[in-house]
């Protein structure tokens, strides 16, 4: 076969991926995925092919392609793995696992081997914080790694095992829900009264339907259900918007896009409750007229799409998707799932909604808010999948059944996805208000010396306020929460989630793109020893105009990490700014700064040169 | 609803249902800064240069609708401070060296620079990046070292050309500008493109060839006004 003609079969090949999915630009995400998995990259040739069919230009093409973790612009192994190196995952071993891989597969981290057979790359939080070491290869996620593990997986890939087959030899005979099992433990460690324990069957819809939406939208009012991915907005209150909007189409749509680092408590509902969670949708659409919904799924959680694609099928057999729901005859709902590519800024709401439609995953401007203008510019309601779970079991068990739970202002039960320096990692499910103190002695974490409540974008405290509560009044959460032990370095920590952030940044303004990578290296001074008094002032400083300035949620988080160590742990950074004893304050590093024009000169000085004499 | 009033530092400026604060406030004369915004092209919101508080909240001047009694602090020195800090990233995210810049003098990020009282080096670092140039197309040149990403050339061209010659590609620090192929020269560019046009890019990243320091020292646009002298001249007016 020819090059050429090779080329003209493979154009032909994106060409019928398009076709696929109407040729729609709103599914350019689904375009560009099918072509990653097919060909393992997406080249020039094919973005202006996928550009012709959709009727974009290429740079629009481009600009989604270039977006995505997970889409590549130039060639990517047949096999992809993915380490996950959160911060977590470090303090669990990465380093050996790396080292193991990189051994193991002769490329670094970051290559791709000759043969086209391995790319090895690292990607962030991947939501499995409490097996970790993780990965994932291809579609598939392993746990719990060690080297002596990634020798033996290696081997095994390369004597041309599948990476399904890692996971067991008949993979194919079983169900979804018993793949995902053998790939990832639950560690479901308190099951609660509303979520993780026992669940009838669509109960909360079927009461749904003998009532009119206003009185659905009534009771989640009355329940004091809260956003549960971390915001907190009144779910009943961003119904009610979404049903006096008027329009021709509204749309429900569920973020499962968890990717807060340290969260993992929407893949434990995504395996254990999906039913739950398309029920608590169903009676969403019910309450404020939607037809139209999407489930959009993080790219991290591919494993579960044939698991949730198998439950949105079996849902529709049932007569409990599609038209004339439960023989209601006018309340037609049906859900797309929609798959994400690697990028934690589609949590967002509004870069959610950009994704849902093919764009780059770039928050929108509000107003208007999603309620009224989201998705394609129609009303559409936008929840975590926990709050969808919650709605569903609220209409079942009534409102005051839920709001009796908790706390003043904070209602029902919370998971919390609990990782780090414990015994017992995992999910807990538990009513609002208790102590973090409480939470660890559950988790076996009492010595914790610091804990990460609510992610990097949540608060990170010290010994000496464990006492706080888990409420949306005092340390709120959409459900992170990581135990750092006394050992932990501090400064280490939120130089990661500072890099964490500027991976994560989409770019779009100002404060959030360039801010971010100052806050970076002013970080990477203090751990260097390089910073001087003045410049806790300057973190301090530029953390407020990022946070003020900012255009969506990341950028008025993301300095967090800095500004909640700085005042729980302020002798971590005030040790790093003592002054030396020859009272000569480095605040500059000579030797990287002439390094690159010492190897363009290509000499070597008497002076700066350490090893000169070697 | 018919025409409301809302406050900009303390002066009363009339409003019409659907306009943004700074459309309402360049009606009347009131400048509030702004460098990715362009008047005849969608709003962007993207550089925050035009920040204000709005009912004591912050918010992009250039999206967030004006609204019935709403007081909007625009020149404070708090805001002001705000403003210097962006701007002041956005130098140092690119290469912009004045003295040696066909756009100086010309140049919005300068001027803005100069209007809020920026007249040393800020404490941030120089992130020095490392950008080709394209000089691809015939007339025109492209050194992105000096763009801010403020999108002006792309909305010009996807709006008013109908060409769509320029878009963002990547994320993060390395969002950036591209053209729509390979280089300029493969794209349906012409010099005479609104996208071109000196008007629309802020900074001497679009370069129109043959036509360099065409304007001598004491005629370019900010020698002798400050940016947002033709907004503001409209109050004496």
């Amino acid at each position: 076969m020819t090059q050429a003609s090779t080329f003209e079969t493979d154009q032909d090949q994106v060409a019928l991926i398009c076709e696929r999915h109407q040729k729609d630009p709103h599914r350019m995400l689904d375009i560009l995925r099918d072509v990653q998995d097919q060909f393992r990259w997406i080249s020039r040739e094919t973005m202006a092919t996928v550009a012709g069919k959709t009727g974009l230009t290429q740079v629009a093409v481009e600009g989604v392609a270039s977006f995505y973790a997970f889409l590549s612009l130039t060639p990517r192994g047949r096999v992809t793995i993915r380490l996950c190196d959160d911060i977590v995952d470090r303090f669990a071993g990465l380093p050996a696992v790396v080292e193991a891989f990189e051994n193991a597969l002769g490329i670094a981290v970051g290559q791709t081997s000759a043969d086209g057979a391995f790319s090895l790359e690292y990607t962030p939080c991947i939501g499995l914080c409490d097996q970790a070491p993780a990965a994932m290869i291809n579609d598939v996620v392993l746990t719990g790694l060690t080297p002596e593990k990634v020798r033996e997986m290696v081997a095994a890939l390369k004597g041309g095992k599948r990476p399904e087959d890692l996971i067991s030899h008949r993979f194919d005979a079983l169900s979804p829900y018993e793949r995902a099992k053998r790939m990832v433990k639950n560690n479901v460690r308190h099951a609660g009264a509303v979520l993780l324990g026992p669940v009838p069957e669509d109960a909360g819809l079927m009461k749904a339907l003998a009532q009119t939406p206003a009185a659905i939208i009534d009771q989640i009012a009355a329940s004091g259900l809260r956003g549960c991915g971390g915001a907190g907005f009144t779910t009943g209150m961003k119904w009610r918007f979404a049903e006096q909007a008027e329009a021709d189409r509204k749309f429900i749509i569920c973020n499962a896009d968890e990717g807060e680092p340290g969260t993992f408590k929407d893949r434990v509902l995504l395996t254990e409750r999906p039913h739950l969670l398309i029920e608590g949708m169903t009676i969403a659409a019910r309450a404020v007229g939607a037809r139209e919904g999407i489930l959009y799924l993080r790219g991290e959680y591919v494993y579960l799409r044939p698991l949730i694609e198998e439950v949105l099928a079996e849902r529709r057999a049932k007569g409990l998707l599609g038209k004339a729901i439960m023989g209601v005859e006018g309340f037609d709902f049906d859900i797309r799932l929609q798959m994400g590519a690697g990028a934690y800024i589609c949590g967002e709401e509004g870069a959610l909604i950009s994704s849902c439609e093919g764009l780059p995953g770039e928050p929108k401007t509000r107003p208007p808010f999603p309620v009224t203008c989201g998705y394609l510019g129609f009303p559409t309601v936008v929840n975590n999948v926990e709050t969808f779970c919650h709605a569903a079991r609220i209409l079942d068990c009534g409102a005051q059944w839920f709001f009796d739970m908790g706390t003043e202002g904070s209602h029902g039960t919370k998971l919390f996805s609990v990782s780090g320096d414990c015994i017992n990692p995992g999910i807990y499910e538990l009513p609002y208000g208790l102590s973090v103190r409480a939470l660890l002695e559950m988790a076996g974490g009492e010595d914790a010396a610091a804990v990460l409540v609510g992610g990097p974008s949540g608060t990170m405290i010290a010994r000496d306020t464990f006492d706080r509560k888990l409420t949306f009044d005092d340390l709120a959460t959409g459900g992170a929460i990581v135990v750092f032990s006394p050992e932990r370095n501090i400064l280490e920590i939120v130089e990661y989630y500072m890099s964490f952030f500027v991976h994560e940044s989409c770019g779009y303004c100002t404060p959030c793109r360039v801010g971010n990578v100052f806050l970076q290296k002013a970080v990477a001074k203090f751990r260097q020893g390089l910073a001087n008094p003045a410049d806790i002032a300057y973190l301090k400083d530029l953390s407020a105009t990022i946070i003020e300035t900012s255009r969506c949620g990341l950028g008025m988080t993301s300095p967090n990490p800095i500004l909640s160590t700085l005042e729980n742990f302020p002798l971590v950074y005030s040790a790093m700014v003592k002054p030396p004893k020859d009272r000569i304050r480095a605040t500059f590093d000579i030797q990287s700064a002439i390094s690159d024009a010492r190897v363009l000169a290509k000499r070597r000085s008497s002076i700066y040169d350490k090893d000169f004499t070697k | 609803m018919s025409g409301f009033s809302f406050q900009i530092d303390g002066v009363e400026v009339t409003a019409k249902p659907g306009q943004t604060i700074m459309e309402a406030a360049d009606e009347v004369g009131i400048y509030i800064p702004r460098l990715c915004d362009h008047e005849g092209l969608r709003h962007q919101g993207g550089c925050r240069v035009c920040t204000v508080k709005a009912g004591g909240r912050s918010v992009a001047a250039c999206t967030q609708p004006a609204a019935p009694d709403l007081v909007v602090e625009n020149e404070t020195p708090h805001i002001n401070k705000l403003r210097r800090d962006l701007v002041g990233m956005l130098f140092n995210e690119g290469n912009h060296l004045c003295p040696i810049c066909e756009a100086s003098g010309n140049c919005e990020l300068q001027a803005m620079a100069y209007r809020l009282g920026m007249t040393e080096p800020t404490k941030f670092p120089y992130l020095e990046p490392c950008r080709p140039v394209d000089a691809s197309h015939p007339d025109i040149a492209l050194d992105n070292n000096r763009c801010i990403s403020c999108g002006r050339c792309v909305r010009a061209s996807q709006d008013v050309d109908g060409k769509g010659i320029f878009g963002y590609v990547g994320r993060g620090i390395h969002r950036h500008i591209a053209a729509n192929g390979p280089d300029l020269r493969h794209t349906d560019a012409e010099v005479t493109d609104f996208a071109i046009s000196a008007e629309v890019c802020p900074v001497g990243c679009i370069i129109r060839k043959r036509e360099g320091f065409a304007r001598p020292i004491g005629e370019r646009d900010y020698d002798d006004h400050l940016i947002g002298y033709d907004i503001e001249k409209k109050r004496d007016e």
